[in-house]
């Protein structure tokens, strides 16, 4: 790793510090699930950075600023060296924050974790009921285990998440969703709707939520906070709302390398999970520090500043609170990762948000209709 | 909420949050899973204090002593101390 190369920073553009690192640490997963935030062509690469190229990654982010550190993929729990890993990354002063499917997570595990200090373990659960939980996760007896690890969690003494990622088939269970996480003593509930990246664009339209849907469970979560705060309990709901309901974008990432640093199984460092499907150039580990990466490679700065927008973003009056919106979806949906997101209603293609819409109210697809997200999947979409 | 603490309770962060200096933002910062706040100055002069260990009353002195010109420096520990304790910082024992 070195730091040489030529600068494409822009003069006059000072970008805050990759304050949270995300070490997607594989792609390998033993779920299916049809939403997943892997690119679609995941199975083009399985090389994987090695133990000690991970940890020189760590303590470059920790140089540079970065405090949260996620271990994430596919399911991080199929690397071996886990332990080692959360050991160094805490030993340099990360927060460290372990994101799991929960299958493949032992007592054992837990435990010789938390002697390698890490500080936080969220779960991602596919639906509070057996059955649709283990339809979405394609495979038949994820729910029980998971429950049984959520338990092991809290019993260890970790604070703990429980990430549901709610779409139209288990979004009116909310109730039943919240029920079950203040059961398991979980400290933090993320109902995230899902975000339309990866397999979950693939899948969209037999997942946006209609927005009948959303209204119900937003008032019920509301409900929920509410009976939490008079009882002066401790766990917090946290609602996640899909953009596709917006008249105006997210200001995705706090603004292009502004905050959130990635980087892939393969090294490849990212502004975002998504943007490796963007025809932009982006740098790899191997070949770069991460301070070139994040100062000067071409990929970090293609989206700083202002100077790259088109209209309407360019002469628009909130371009500094929403940065355009998400480049990835841009591209997605209008084919150029420039423009602004369709999400905006000044958007010319703002007409593709208000047809999903549409198509949740009347056309969506079943869930036997899903395409989950596996090798030999993405395989074929490769050949495409 | 509530605003009944007393000098004698004992704060400790709750379990989850560290609280620690990081010197690329030149500000002290609590951590807690998946977030980050950034603290001002009189925040991590109190944090700092906050030990497990020591009682309420304890940490006012100890502040007082520290700096003497500040006035009503009771009254700002302990609202702070609230709003910690209200928004599950921290923990009264």
């Amino acid at each position: 790793m070195n730091g040489s190369g030529s600068s494409f920073a822009k003069p006059g553009y000072e970008p805050g510090p990759p304050l949270w690192l995300l070490a997607e640490l594989t792609y390998r997963c033993p779920l299916q699930c049809p939403y997943c935030s892997n690119p679609l062509d995941f199975a083009r690469s399985h090389e994987e950075l090695s133990t000690a190229e991970w940890i020189e990654v760590f303590r470059q982010a920790r140089e540079m600023g970065a405090a949260q550190l996620g271990f994430s993929g596919g399911e991080p729990l199929v690397r071996q060296d886990l332990a080692e890993l959360i050991e160094a990354a805490r030993g340099l002063g990360y927060y460290t924050n372990l994101i799991t499917s929960g299958i493949g997570l032992t007592e054992e595990k837990i435990a010789s974790f938390a002697e390698a200090g890490l500080d936080h373990i969220q779960i991602s659960f596919q639906a509070a009921d057996e059955e649709v939980n283990n339809l979405l996760a394609g495979s038949k007896k994820a729910f029980a285990h998971k429950l049984e690890m959520a338990r092991a969690v809290k019993k260890h003494g970790y604070p703990m998440v429980l990430n549901f990622v709610t779409h139209r088939h288990n979004i009116d269970n909310i109730d039943q969703i919240i029920r079950l996480c203040i059961e398991l003593e979980a400290d933090f509930v993320e109902l995230a709707t899902c975000q339309f990246y990866g397999w979950a664009e693939l899948n969209r339209a037999g997942l946006l939520p209609s927005k009948e849907q959303l209204v119900r469970a937003e008032r019920i979560t509301n409900e929920w906070r509410d009976k939490l705060a008079a009882q002066n309990h401790p766990c917090k709901l946290i609602f996640v709302t899909p953009d596709y309901y917006e008249e105006r974008p997210k200001a995705c990432m706090n603004g292009w390398g502004n905050l959130f640093l990635d980087i892939t199984p393969d090294g490849t460092a990212l502004p975002c999970h998504s943007a490796r499907q963007l025809p932009v150039e982006f740098p790899n580990v191997r070949e770069h520090s991460i301070e070139h990466i994040w100062r000067h490679s071409f990929g970090f700065n293609k989206f700083r500043g202002y100077d790259w927008m088109p209209e309407p973003c360019r002469s628009c009056d909130e371009k500094e609170r929403d940065f355009g919106g998400c480049r990835c979806q841009a591209f997605m949906l209008t084919g150029d990762a420039a423009n602004a997101d369709p999400v905006c209603s000044k958007s010319a293609h703002h007409g593709k948000i208000l047809a999903a819409r549409d198509q949740a109210d009347h056309g969506a697809l079943g869930l036997d209709q899903l395409q989950h997200r596996n090798e030999k999947a993405s395989k074929l979409i490769l050949k495409v | 909420m509530m605003s009944d603490i007393q000098l004698t309770q004992i704060p400790a962060l709750r379990r989850g949050f560290r609280f620690q200096w990081e010197p690329a933002q030149n500000c002290h910062v609590l951590l807690y899973p998946e977030g980050m706040i950034k603290l001002n100055e009189s925040a991590a002069a109190v944090l700092t204090e906050v030990d497990g260990t020591r009682s309420v009353g304890a940490i006012v002195a100890d502040l007082q002593a520290r700096y003497p010109e500040a006035e009503g420096i009771q009254e700002d520990i302990v609202a702070f101390l609230e709003v910690a304790v209200e928004r599950f910082w921290i923990e009264l024992r």
